[in-house]
C-alpha cells in the first residue's frame, strides 16, 4: 500500500493556499482578456483591464489579488489505495492552511461564535475540508480560497420538478440579478442541479474547480450552461456591476439524480478572483 | 478630477454619479465590526477615534502588510453590511465612502440628505489598489485584526462616483443603458 506522509499534505496544503492567492490561473486570464476584447461598455473595459494588471501585480510582488484570501475550501480526492501516515489527516490540511495564510501574509478572515462573539481565529482555520474517496492510491488536493462577498451572494432552491429546466434557468439568472454589482463581476456561476439539498450546493462549489470556462463533457448540460450565460449577460449588470455585457465569464453547472418529488438547485456564485489550485500526490 | 480630502460642500456639489476621480489626502479605514463599534460608542455619548468631519471611510480589510511596505492587497468590501451604520455616521459629519456594491435606499436618502458621496473602487483589484497606499496606521480596535480601525495616507486612489447628492446612481445608470433583458 502505498503512503503518503501527512508532512508532505501539509506542505502541499499551505504551498497551494499561497500560489492560488497570488497567481491568477491561465484559464481565468484567458476568459478575462476574451472579455475585454468583447465588451460594448467603456468603464467595464477599463474595470477589465484594471483587473488584468492587478493580476500582473500580484504576480510580479508576489502578493495577494484580493485581500479577502477566503475562507479556505480543500477538495480531497484520496485513493482508497493510499495509506495516509504520520498524523491525522485533517489536522495536516488545517495545519497546512495556518503556515499558508501566516508564511504568504495572507488576511486571516475567519471568526468563531458565529452569531455571537465573531472572534477571529487568527489564523484562517479552520478550513472546510470535503474528502471523497476514489479508486488508486494518489491523494488530489484542490484549495479554493472562497471570498465572502460572492459567497453571501449564493442560493439554493427546492424547485416542484414540473418547473423543470426553465425553472432551473430562471432560478439562477434571478440569483444573479439579484446579485448585482455586490460578487464583484464579472463573476462565475458555479451550478448544481439535482441530488438532496446539501448534494446540491457541494455540486454547485465543486464546479468551480473545473478551469474557467471549459464545458461539462455532457452535451446537455453543456447546453443548459451556455442558455444560462446567455441570459445573464443580457442582464447589463457587466463589470463591477457598473454597465456592460459581462456580467459573468462562465456558467459551470453539475447534477445528481434525485428524489422523484425534487429538483434541488444550487448556486455558488465566484467572484472574477476565481482561485483555484490543485495538484495531486 | 483629483480630489483631496477632507471633503467640501463645494468638491460633493461637483461630483456626478459615474464620474471617474482620484482621490489624494487622509482616508480612514473601517469594516463590519469597526462599525459596530462606532455606533455603540455614539449610542453611549462617547466620542470616536477619529474626528469624521469631512472624511471619507474606505469600507476594506486589508492583507498583512509584507516587511517594508505600508500595507497588504487593499481593495474594497461589499458595502451594504455597512447600511445599517452609514447613515447615523453622516449625521455626525462623515462626506464620504468608499467600498463596492449597491447601497439601501436609507442609505442613498442619508447622502443626500446630509450631502455625502458615496464611491466604488475595483473590487478585486487589491494589489493595484495598494500602489496608492503610501501610510497606514492602526488608530483603534487593534484586536478586531484585520477588521481594525485604521488611518491611510493616499495619492491618487482611484474611484468612481456610484451615488451623488443628487439621487443619481452609477449601477442603475450603467445597468440600464446594457441591458437587454
Amino acid at each position: 500500500m502505498r503512503e503518503i506522509r501527512c508532512e508532505e499534505i501539509t506542505e502541499t496544503v499551505a504551498r497551494l493556499c499561497i500560489e492560488a492567492n497570488y497567481y491568477l490561473g491561465d484559464d481565468v486570464l484567458k476568459a478575462l482578456r476574451q472579455a475585454r476584447d468583447a465588451e460594448v461598455s467603456p468603464v467595464g473595459r477599463e474595470v477589465l483591464d484594471q483587473i488584468l494588471e492587478n493580476a500582473d501585480v500580484a504576480r510580479e510582488e508576489e502578493m495577494p489579488l484580493c485581500q479577502d484570501t477566503g475562507l479556505t475550501v480543500v477538495f480531497l480526492e484520496v485513493g482508497q489505495d493510499a495509506h495516509i501516515v504520520g498524523g491525522d489527516l485533517y489536522e495536516a490540511i488545517q495545519e497546512g492552511v495556518r503556515r499558508g495564510y501566516k508564511e504568504g501574509y495572507l488576511r486571516k478572515s475567519v471568526v468563531e461564535k458565529p452569531f455571537s462573539a465573531r472572534i477571529n481565529t487568527r489564523d484562517n482555520t479552520p478550513a472546510v475540508v470535503h474528502i471523497q474517496i476514489v479508486p488508486g492510491d494518489r491523494l488530489k488536493i484542490a484549495v479554493v480560497p472562497k471570498g465572502g462577498g460572492s459567497e453571501n451572494m449564493s442560493a439554493l432552491a427546492m424547485l416542484k420538478p414540473a418547473d423543470g429546466r426553465q425553472g432551473v434557468v430562471d432560478f439562477v439568472v434571478e440569483t444573479v440579478k439579484k446579485a448585482g454589482a455586490n460578487p464583484c463581476p464579472p463573476t462565475i456561476v458555479g451550478v448544481g442541479v439535482g441530488g438532496t439539498v446539501e448534494k446540491t450546493m457541494w455540486l454547485a462549489k465543486h464546479s468551480l474547480l473545473r478551469e474557467v470556462g471549459q464545458p461539462s463533457p455532457d452535451p446537455e448540460v453543456a447546453e443548459l450552461e451556455r442558455d444560462i450565460l446567455e441570459q445573464v449577460n443580457k442582464l447589463g449588470i457587466g463589470p463591477q456591476g457598473l454597465g456592460g455585457g459581462t456580467t459573468s465569464l462562465a456558467v459551470h453547472v453539475e447534477t445528481y439524480p434525485c428524489h422523484i418529488a425534487s429538483l434541488p438547485v444550487a448556486v455558488n456564485i465566484q467572484c472574477h478572483s476565481a482561485r483555484h489550485k490543485e495538484t495531486v500526490l | 478630477m483629483n480630489i483631496t480630502t477632507p471633503l467640501t460642500d463645494d468638491i460633493i456639489e461637483q461630483l456626478h454619479a459615474g464620474d471617474g476621480v482620484t482621490i489624494t489626502g487622509t482616508i480612514y479605514v473601517g469594516r463590519d465590526a469597526a462599525h459596530k463599534r462606532m455606533i455603540e460608542a455614539l449610542d453611549k455619548g462617547e466620542p470616536l477615534p477619529f474626528d469624521p468631519q469631512g472624511q471619507i471611510i474606505y469600507y476594506m480589510g486589508p492583507s498583512p502588510a509584507k516587511p517594508g511596505k505600508p500595507i497588504g492587497s487593499a481593495g474594497p468590501t461589499t458595502s451594504y453590511r455597512m447600511d445599517p451604520y452609514a447613515p447615523r455616521l453622516m449625521e455626525v459629519g462623515l462626506k464620504g465612502m468608499i467600498g463596492k456594491g449597491n447601497r439601501s435606499t436609507p442609505v442613498r436618502e442619508a447622502m443626500q440628505k446630509h450631502k455625502a458621496v458615496y464611491f466604488a473602487s475595483t473590487g478585486g483589484a487589491a494589489a493595484l489598489i495598494a500602489k496608492s497606499i503610501k501610510e497606514a496606521e492602526v488608530i483603534a480596535y487593534e484586536d478586531l485584526g484585520a477588521e481594525a480601525l485604521l488611518r491611510l495616507r493616499v495619492k491618487d486612489m482611484p474611484a468612481i462616483v456610484v451615488n451623488d447628492i443628487y439621487g443619481g446612481d452609477a449601477y442603475e445608470e450603467g445597468q440600464k443603458r446594457y441591458k437587454k433583458v
